[in-house]
């Protein structure tokens, strides 16, 4: 029994962040139909945010806050310099742009800081550990769970609840009819941009809480696992980007569980295989996004 | 009111319409007439912002609106019931509505006044509003397309083919809904291939054919035009 609860603290701990990741990710695809390679960097940004102010007094939920705003001020930037200026030309040219401006963000990491990890200032709760009903798990999973359980309630009222929720979801179905009825595009996009930065950002402080330190490469998981969960969740649906980060997690951690050590090295080329099955099972994702699928 | 004059669109090599002018004055409905493919469409589009002129200029009282965008036009008091009936299906109908009041979201009082009052215009909306809107029938949509464009208190609809694809019964319903709205000093312009029931409603009418403005005059003069069929397709 102590086991099962084990393994469901940390499928969804886990979990919870692959999902937050994943939204992150999917929103702004589902509004642009294309996808923001840029978008790991915005975990970095948060990282070497707090690194910088790891020597400061301030508490450390202050300096959080201050690196998620940095990585929403990021998500709105990757809009104006790779998005904007060629996203009515040429798909191609956007995919493009992404890759530069994740480039040059790294490489601008690289210049300034440097090439080694540099510690991040963690607060003492994920540092701690929970002992109840027979189980140890660090504080910092339970945190997460929190968090993302928070997170993904408040996102839901706002895409339900609030006008520019609503906004937001028709601009991911049909994006010339929101603006006939005079949705602004710009506004919707750098909304989106601003809250995929909001999601990097606090998953950055969960992700990095586990390493301790970052590096200027350090996007690159969070991008390909966000990536991986809203393929198989099905690409354009919110709903379906969620699941499939919680599957994916169940994936990684029940591999984590049941490999024997020696095969555990691998334990990536088994996490892929299982979702190239559920691929081929369901090739356009678990979930469906809505009906008309233009390009906008 | 409006006031398009000279009016270019191209796709790509193609000038789907060439030198078109029509004017609609303030309370007056006036319906572009035409086959498959004359351009009325595109006219439309291009009025409400979604397609940008080759060259000609688009007038709104008197204001350059020429190269505006889509959600310009709405504040700028021009709101568009699409030719495909653009429902947003995964929304529910009162989302949909709520929708169409984006550009007055602040006045909430206001907005759901008017809702109460489509739902009242439209009563089969409200016993569904809280229902996806793409389950409705295609009448229904036309229905909450048409109320979703008057959520944002136009004072130019631009109506493109209501009745396309609709049993004759539920076209009789949307024509009388036009009249209606008519009759409460909306001005409008309206895109349509059932020339018997737009002339029935309009006040003048437009008349083109491949790209062109091939006839204009009041409404009862297009009617009485012997050669209509010729307008339409050409000698």
């Amino acid at each position: 029994m102590t086991a099962y609860i084990q393994f469901l603290i940390d499928v969804l701990s886990l979990g919870g962040a692959y999902a937050l990741m994943a939204l992150g990710l999917v929103i702004v695809y589902g509004i642009l139909r294309l996808v923001n390679f840029a978008y790991g960097e915005l975990i970095m940004v948060t990282g070497y945010t707090m690194f910088l102010l790891g020597g400061s007094a301030l508490p450390w939920i202050v300096m959080a806050a201050i690196g998620v705003f940095m990585a929403i001020l990021a998500g709105i930037a990757t809009d104006y310099v790779a998005f904007r200026p060629v996203r009515a030309k040429s798909v191609t040219a956007v995919l493009i742009t992404s890759f530069a401006f994740s480039t040059l963000l790294q490489n601008a990491a690289l210049l300034f800081i440097s090439p080694r990890p540099r510690n991040v200032p963690l607060p003492d709760i994920f540092s701690e550990t929970v002992h109840f009903a027979g189980i140890v798990t660090p504080a910092r999973n339970l945190i997460t769970i929190a968090t993302a359980v928070i997170l993904l309630a408040v996102f839901a009222w706002v895409m339900k609840r609030t006008v520019l929720g609503i906004a937001m979801r028709a601009a991911a179905t049909h994006f010339t009819m929101a603006r006939m009825l005079g949705v602004p595009a710009n506004l919707i996009i750098s909304t989106a941009f601003a809250i995929s930065g909001f999601l990097a950002g606090i998953v950055s402080l969960f992700w990095i809480g586990r390493i301790g330190s970052v590096v200027p490469g350090i996007g690159l998981e969070p991008l390909l696992v966000a990536f991986i969960a809203t393929v198989i969740g099905g690409m354009r649906s919110l709903q379906g980007a969620v699941l499939g980060g919680f599957l994916l997690a169940f994936i990684d951690t029940g591999l984590n569980y049941s490999l024997p050590q020696d095969l555990l090295k691998f334990r990536d080329a088994f996490t892929f295989s299982l979702v190239i099955l559920i691929l081929l099972w369901r090739p356009a994702g678990l979930m469906k996004g809505p009906a008309s699928g233009q390009r906008t | 009111m409006l006031d398009v004059a000279a009016l270019e669109l191209r796709y790509g090599a193609i000038r789907a319409v060439r030198d078109v002018s029509l004017t609609v004055g303030e309370g007056e409905l006036v319906a572009l007439l035409g086959a498959n493919g004359a351009g009325k469409s595109s006219t439309l589009r291009a009025i409400a912002g979604a397609h940008k002129p080759a060259s000609g200029t688009i007038r709104l009282n008197g204001e350059d609106v020429t190269n505006q965008s889509p959600e310009r036009m709405v504040r700028k008091g021009v709101a568009m019931v699409p030719e495909t009936r653009d429902v947003f299906p995964d929304l529910t109908i009162a989302e949909n509505l709520r929708l169409g009041a984006f550009t007055r979201r602040s006045d909430e009082a206001g907005v759901e006044e008017d809702m109460g009052k489509m739902f009242r215009l439209f009563p089969i909306l409200s016993e569904r509003a809280e229902q996806a809107a793409g389950t409705l029938s295609g009448g229904e949509q036309q229905m909450l397309v048409i109320a979703r464009a008057l959520m944002s208190r136009p004072r130019l609809l631009l109506l493109d083919e209501p009745s396309l694809g609709l049993a004759p019964t539920i076209v009789g319903r949307i024509f009388d809904m036009i009249a209606e709205l008519k009759g409460s000093g909306l001005t409008m312009l309206l895109v349509e291939q059932n020339a018997a029931k737009a002339l029935a409603v309009a006040d003048r009418a437009y008349v083109m054919r491949s790209g062109e403005i091939a006839a204009e005059g009041t409404a009862a003069d297009i009617a009485a035009a012997s050669d209509l069929k010729t307008l339409y397709l050409g000698d």
